[in-house]
């Protein structure tokens, strides 16, 4: 217990910490479409530091923080003027302001190391995270004592600081957020400056990349303001709910790539470990990647899924209104081989007529497939709709009645009752499409 | 209340006072819901508005015709101090913008956000309620049924759930219209709200629009059918990059006044704009 407490929970915490201030600040970032905005403003404070650190001699927070706050004002200005002046777009700007602030900075840390100052550029990118190291209590009951607690490093608290902050700025100004995300020209004339709320933003952004930069290092940072925003943008429709979300990834991401740091390389067979806030980063990345494949609406899979059981519909229907047309030219069933073409040929038309066997729509009789009686319903359905449809492009669109056919198989299966009272306002049965064949009425629908 | 005036007659009128009337408000403004008064606004120095004269009637529909880059947008953003002024001053009954924000509407056109934000239609139209309820606060109950109020006028309760994204086109727009009416203002700014939308949609702002003029309202919509200026206003502007004729439909939206609107050949101000580009790029 003593060996987590001492190696493994201050890292952990300061991992969780950077992760969850970045995380919630970055769902506006990524809202806004300016999540390389994070990423600009988490190298170009760089500088900043650097002079903040110079003239304040020491590692103390607040010159620091002053410094790289000027610095992430300085590239939200450039990176305006870039845009408007350079005439390029901005991610243009964003990336010539934020890479020659960042070689600037490393330019000034290289001439500071020089002259033996304790600071250099590894650190920022990558982060100390193991080196935050506590000296617990030897008893629970110390653990909230005032010596114990002030033996946690400074860079926790100040992260803290920044969660603290983070939470209560997303928070509090959570309704005037979302409203100059959405629309800030209303949010302008509503009273709520949207840009205002965008410095501040910035503002933040900046003060958590400071505040991380020690102990985590700038690449979580830029990986911690995107990834758990984006993967909760799959999961949910709600704002609220995807800012919670975002929250759960982030601390996810966190625990989940310390814990791999630490112990993965084991499972391999290797010694050592490897870089915490890298393999946060890296698990970040994964948990995006797996949302993105298996999220249940908007996921990848799920929308494969959908898209191929609408073709098998859209199949099932071409068959049936195959077997519809053969019953007006008198064949009581079909063979199915011509029904598989009818609907389509290969494997969609051999998936497309099973579905309706499955369903009941079709079934065996001498000869062949036949409709059965919830199958000619169908069938009159998509028939109905077909030659609606053809009238309409023909009457309507003004198209020749030879063209319409083809976009009419396509236009059928849309059957939504709004569609076809435009299509059909007082059309009944009886009445002939374009190619003097009848137009069926409604079939009566099944009752309930 | 409106002044039936082309530009060219308010010149004229004005040429004898130096002032340009920015200094006293003429007395018949005061009681106006918008007056503008030689409003100038520039995109980067590209004069897009030239010299704006007007006061809106006490009530009533009023559309803003013109052709495209006439000005008709930035006359709205202008108005609302969403983009700067280059020159001129703009009242709503007689107070600066700032001090009748809660009595002035607007709604944006429905390009420009994004819908597949994260939002339901309920939680759109509620943010018309955001200047009642003022900073930190959260949405109340009471104000959620408001917004809700407000969908079934426009015919969408059923949708209120429903993310901006999964709507149709006409839709969205009765959602922006429904968040106008959740402001309650007495004064309504619309950009092109019947742009895009199916048949009944068109007749559901109809409505509301009769509805909001029967309760004494002003709108003042970006209207692109020049068919239906007649059938649905009572008071139209006709611009191109100035106001070229203002007053009560009868007197104004006529064939002459079209003509001189959206004339074919560049207007002497299209081409005076594009010399000041000109200089500004350098290529004198």
């Amino acid at each position: 217990m003593h060996e987590f407490l001492s190696i493994d929970l201050l890292p952990l915490l300061a991992g969780a910490m950077a992760a969850l201030s970045c995380g919630l600040l970055g769902n506006l970032l990524v809202l806004r479409r300016v999540s390389m905005m994070g990423d600009a403003i988490s190298h170009a404070v760089l500088p900043g530091i650097v002079v903040g650190f110079l003239v304040a001699g020491t590692r103390s927070p607040i010159p620091i923080f002053i410094g790289a706050a000027g610095a992430a004002l300085v590239t939200v200005v450039l990176v305006e003027v870039v845009r408007t002046l350079g005439r390029v777009e901005s991610g243009a700007a964003m990336g010539v302001v934020f890479s020659v602030m960042f070689a600037l900075g490393v330019a000034l840390i290289e001439t500071a190391a020089a002259r033996n100052v304790d600071l250099d550029a590894d650190c920022v990118l990558y982060g100390q995270l193991e080196t935050l190291f506590w000296f617990p209590p030897d008893s629970w009951s110390a653990l909230l004592s005032a010596p114990t607690l002030g033996a946690v490093p400074r860079q926790v608290w100040t992260l803290a600081g920044v969660v603290v902050i983070a939470v209560l700025f997303v928070g509090l100004f959570f309704k005037e957020l979302r409203l100059a995300a959405f629309d800030p020209m209303l949010a302008t004339a509503l009273g709520f400056r949207a840009r205002w709320l965008d410095l501040v933003l910035m503002a933040l952004v900046a003060a958590s990349t400071v505040a991380a930069f020690e102990a985590v290092g700038s690449i979580l940072v830029v990986a911690m303001l995107v990834c758990p925003a984006a993967t909760a943008r799959l999961l949910t429709d709600r704002l609220a709910t995807q800012i919670g979300v975002s929250v759960v990834a982030a601390l996810a991401a966190s625990v989940g790539g310390y814990w791999l740091a630490a112990w993965g390389p084991g499972w391999l067979g290797a010694t050592g470990s490897v870089s915490a806030a890298g393999m946060m980063a890296v698990t970040g990345g994964v948990l995006f990647a797996g949302v993105f494949a298996l999220a249940p609406n908007h996921g990848l899979a799920a929308r494969v899924v959908r898209r191929a059981a609408r073709a098998i519909d859209e199949a099932a229907e071409d068959a049936l209104a195959s077997c519809y047309r053969a019953g007006e030219r008198g064949e009581s069933s079909v063979e199915p081989g011509a029904l598989r073409r009818a609907a389509g040929g290969g494997l969609r038309g051999a998936l497309g007529v099973r579905a309706a066997l499955a369903r009941g729509e079709l079934a065996r009789s001498t000869g062949g497939l036949a409709l059965t009686g919830p199958g000619a319903v169908r069938a009159t359905e998509v028939v109905r709709s077909h030659r609606l449809w053809e009238s309409f492009l023909v009457e309507q669109a003004g198209l020749r009645p030879d063209h319409v056919h083809d976009t009419a198989m396509r236009l059928e299966h849309l059957r939504r009752a709004a569609d076809h009272q435009r299509l059909a306002p007082e059309r009944v049965a009886g009445v002939r499409d374009p190619h003097d064949r009848p137009i069926p009425g409604e079939p009566p629908s099944p009752a309930p | 209340m409106d002044r039936a005036v082309g530009a060219d007659a308010a010149d004229a009128g004005r040429r004898g006072t130096p002032s340009r009337g920015l200094d006293t408000l003429p007395e018949h403004s005061r009681g106006s819901p918008l007056s503008v008064h030689a409003m100038t606004v520039a995109y980067r120095r590209k004069p897009v508005l030239w010299d704006v004269d007007y006061d809106a009637p006490r009530s009533g529909l009023v559309a803003i015709v013109g052709p495209n880059g006439a000005g008709k947008s930035t006359f709205i953003k202008a108005c609302l101090g969403l983009i700067p002024k280059v020159s001129g001053r703009v009242e709503f009954w007689g107070r600066p913008y700032r001090e009748q924000r809660r009595r002035v509407g607007y709604v944006p056109q429905r390009e420009s956000v994004d819908w597949d934000f994260p939002v339901s239609a309920l939680d759109v139209v509620c943010m018309g309620r955001y200047g009642k309820i003022g900073w930190c606060r959260p949405v109340s109950r009471a104000h959620r049924e408001a917004g809700l109020a407000c969908l079934e006028r426009v015919g969408i309760a059923d949708l209120a759930g429903r993310q901006i994204s999964q709507l149709s086109g006409g839709q969205q727009q009765r959602v922006f219209l429904a968040r106008a009416l959740a402001q309650q203002a007495d004064l309504y700014f619309m950009d092109e709200p019947f742009t895009g939308v199916d048949a009944a949609t068109e007749r559901a702002i109809v409505e509301v629009l009769r509805a909001l003029r029967a309760q004494g309202r002003t709108v003042i919509c970006v209207h692109h059918d020049l068919q239906s200026v007649e059938e649905y206003f009572e008071h139209v502007i006709l611009m191109n990059m100035r106001i070229v004729a203002a007053g009560p439909v009868g007197g104004v939206f006529t064939r002459e006044n079209l003509q001189r609107t959206y004339g074919g050949r560049l207007t002497l101000l299209a081409e005076a704009s594009e010399a000041f580009a000109q200089a500004e790029r350098g290529g004198g």
